[in-house]
């Protein structure tokens, strides 16, 4: 029995040459890349506009599978790359795809001027609670009292509610999905993707290999099972109200979808204002193709 | 500034200081990026290229740190522009692994860094030459880049345009190390019209996509040629270890591939790079080895050894990075000695004693900054090398 083999429709949007990937089984950093493909699918943007940048770790080597332009740079310094190369290219729409870890430690303070700036970026952050790639350190997304291989004893901490955290600094589309809600988060993505300014989307996604197993949670279908038990979908909510709890509700959905000036709108406006037809605006080196 | 040419450069004499020099160097360079953060003594560079930017179409934005300056700049160069940051001391040592990204990825780039007195915050607004073992050593890894060291305002406009110039030839970062007397003190800058202005731009690779690979040498050269995102060659760049195309390789002989061609493309081509001025050196029995801010208060040591009938000459390093060691190996075959003032406890005399290798007598004026040498010091250091 040989059934027709349809060359899956995800297939180009990755560099097929490069698989299989480094993730593990089970993880869902491979499954938010899914979804991201249809999402480009979807949103029609034309894919040689697309520039992707990630930082470091197992979310880190997103940039290198996509068969975009892409760009995986250091540790926690994914946004600023991506904002120098967005304001060099204002013909390109920048995507970041980058870990917990990268976004929300080492890159916080990035993070947070990205947003307050509305630098025209949309970041995608996927939250496996850990650093898979150093084998299962706290973040600060590591919920107390679970086990990682620095907090052996159970984490102590405060978590970052990062949808609170880009709403406030004025991000202006903040969504939250869990691997489970491939659709739902699909179909952000590519609203998000669409869109300008600085866009903020979560996914909460299972590491078997050392956040599961440290904490006797089972395999990843077990967190998949979780995820769609427990997760509540309320869009609009306020963010204050959307923090995570060690293996409590889930609060998914868009929480934020406004309009604000981009970070390249207020500039060039501000310098219109102030210097008249003085002003000579930037022109993209973009304009003139590389085969000359 | 309204006397610029309709190409931004700013044609004509000028009163200028080295920070602003350096500047007007980047803009007549076609620098149209700039990321910043500020840090005494060098944020009038960036004071500078933030006035004059929306004048000539330029894009300058400060960020919240050096971090982010120093890869925000990584980000504009591959975009297509031509880019630069500007820093000093603890700055400079924030940028370091940026430095580092830069050189893996053959990202053409220029970084300024002004010295100040260190370690950490140190003197702030006195000057001193301690970075130049950092400029050359401080991100981890082995690594070649370029680095120069102007002595005058002028100069600073000069070597920038250079700088930008390297970058592009040799897909490197080069670093521009001035002190901080060379970026605060104001002197004559001429700025040439543009046709006098020699600029090398980006050498866009003229194979389709399918045929390019980012990271493999162009026919008969070291370097590769470069593309732009958005130009349909889907271009994959990485701080990791990596092929010809620029896929991740984590492979002895892959890193050994790798890191040889990004070696040998400065220092087989060292011959091109390498500048240095050299004065009085054919019957010299003592030759002043100096850079930046320091060969200016050498030039009056040497005036008052030859007073003394001393036969002094003077090789100034122009290039400091990659060092010239065929240079100073010949001189080392026929002087007595090499005197080596700088603004540091000893670091640019490292290589001198590496090449010299005690053929001949190398002595090291060390000076721990926030001031100039007094030239006496300098003077009976020369003195006596031969007495």
């Amino acid at each position: 029995m040989s059934a027709p083999v349809k060359e899956n429709p995800v297939n180009k949007y990755l560099r097929m040459e490069r698989m299989p990937s480094i993730w593990c089984p089970g993880c869902g950093i491979g499954t938010t890349v899914n979804c991201f493909a249809r999402a480009l699918d979807e949103s029609k943007i034309p894919l040689d506009n697309l520039a992707v940048v990630s930082g470091i770790g197992c979310t880190g080597r997103v940039a290198g599978y996509l068969n975009v332009d892409s760009f995986h740079t250091t540790h926690g310094r994914a946004i600023p790359f991506a904002t120098g190369l967005q304001l060099a290219r204002p013909d390109l729409k920048v995507v970041v795809y980058s870990g917990d870890g990268d976004l929300s430690a080492i890159g916080g303070n990035h993070f947070i001027h990205a947003a307050r700036r509305n630098a025209d970026l949309l970041v995608v952050m996927v939250n496996n609670f850990t650093y898979g790639m150093t084998g299962g350190q706290v973040t600060p997304t590591t919920f107390r009292p679970a086990i990682a291989s620095t907090t052996p004893y159970g984490a102590f901490e405060q978590t970052f509610n990062m949808p609170m955290l880009a709403d406030s600094c004025g991000a202006v589309y903040v969504a939250r999905w869990t691997a489970y809600h491939v659709k739902q988060l699909a179909k952000s993505m590519a609203e998000a993707i669409n869109k300008r300014g600085f866009r903020f989307i979560e996914i909460a996604a299972p590491c078997p290999t050392l956040y599961l197993r440290r904490n006797k949670l089972g395999e990843g279908l077990d967190e998949m099972k979780f995820y769609k038990e427990k997760s509540v979908i309320r869009n609009g909510v306020d963010t204050r109200e959307v923090a995570l709890d060690y293996r409590k509700e889930i609060t998914v959905g868009k929480f934020v979808d406004r309009e604000r000036p981009t970070l390249e709108d207020a500039m060039d406006q501000r310098y219109k204002e102030a210097l008249g037809a003085k002003y000579v605006p930037y022109v993209s080196p973009g304009a003139a193709k590389s085969q000359a | 500034m309204s006397n610029a040419n309709s190409s931004g450069t700013l044609t004509g004499s000028h009163y200028l200081d080295g920070d602003h020099a350096c500047s007007e160097g980047a803009i007549a360079a076609g620098c149209r990026f700039a990321a910043g953060y500020p840090i005494t003594p060098s944020t009038e560079v960036v004071e500078r290229l933030a006035q004059r930017f929306p004048f000539v179409g330029g894009r300058f934005l400060q960020f919240e740190d050096e971090l982010a300056a120093s890869i925000a700049l990584l980000g504009g160069a591959w975009g297509g522009a031509k880019a630069c940051t500007v820093t000093s001391g603890p700055g400079f040592s924030l940028m370091m692994e940026h430095i580092g990204l830069a050189a893996i990825t053959e990202t053409p780039c220029v970084f300024f860094n002004v010295q100040r007195a260190g370690p950490s915050t140190g003197l702030p607004t006195q000057p001193a030459q301690g970075d130049m073992m950092q400029a050359r050593f401080g991100s981890h890894g082995d690594y070649r880049l370029i680095a120069l060291c102007p002595n005058s305002p002028q100069e600073c406009f000069d070597l920038t345009v250079d700088a930008f110039n390297m970058a592009e030839e040799f897909r490197v970062p080069v670093l521009v190390m001035l002190d901080e007397v060379v970026g605060h003190m104001t002197e004559k800058v001429v700025i040439p019209d543009d046709a006098e202005i020699k600029v090398t731009e980006r050498r866009w690779t003229k194979k389709p996509p399918g045929e390019f690979k980012l990271f493999a040498p162009a026919e008969g050269s070291l370097v590769p040629e470069m593309v732009k995102p958005g130009d349909g060659y889907r271009i994959h760049v990485t701080g990791l270890t990596h092929d010809e195309r620029g896929y991740p390789k984590m492979t002895v002989p892959e890193h050994e591939k790798m890191q040889m061609r990004l070696w040998n493309k400065i220092v087989l081509n060292a011959d091109k790079i390498v500048k240095y001025e050299a004065k009085d050196l054919d019957d010299a029995e003592v030759v002043v080895v100096s850079y930046g801010i320091t060969s200016r208060i050498a030039e009056r040591a040497m005036q008052q050894a030859r007073a003394q009938g001393v036969k002094v000459g003077s090789f100034r390093l122009i290039t400091a990075w990659p060092f010239p060691e065929k240079e100073i190996l010949q001189l080392s075959k026929k002087v007595k000695a090499f005197v080596v003032p700088e603004l540091n406890l000893g670091q640019m005399v490292l290589e001198v004693q590496r090449i010299v290798e005690g053929r001949t007598k190398v002595v090291p004026v060390p000076h721990v900054g926030g001031t100039v040498h007094d030239p006496q010091v300098i003077t009976n250091a020369i003195v006596g090398a031969v007495r």
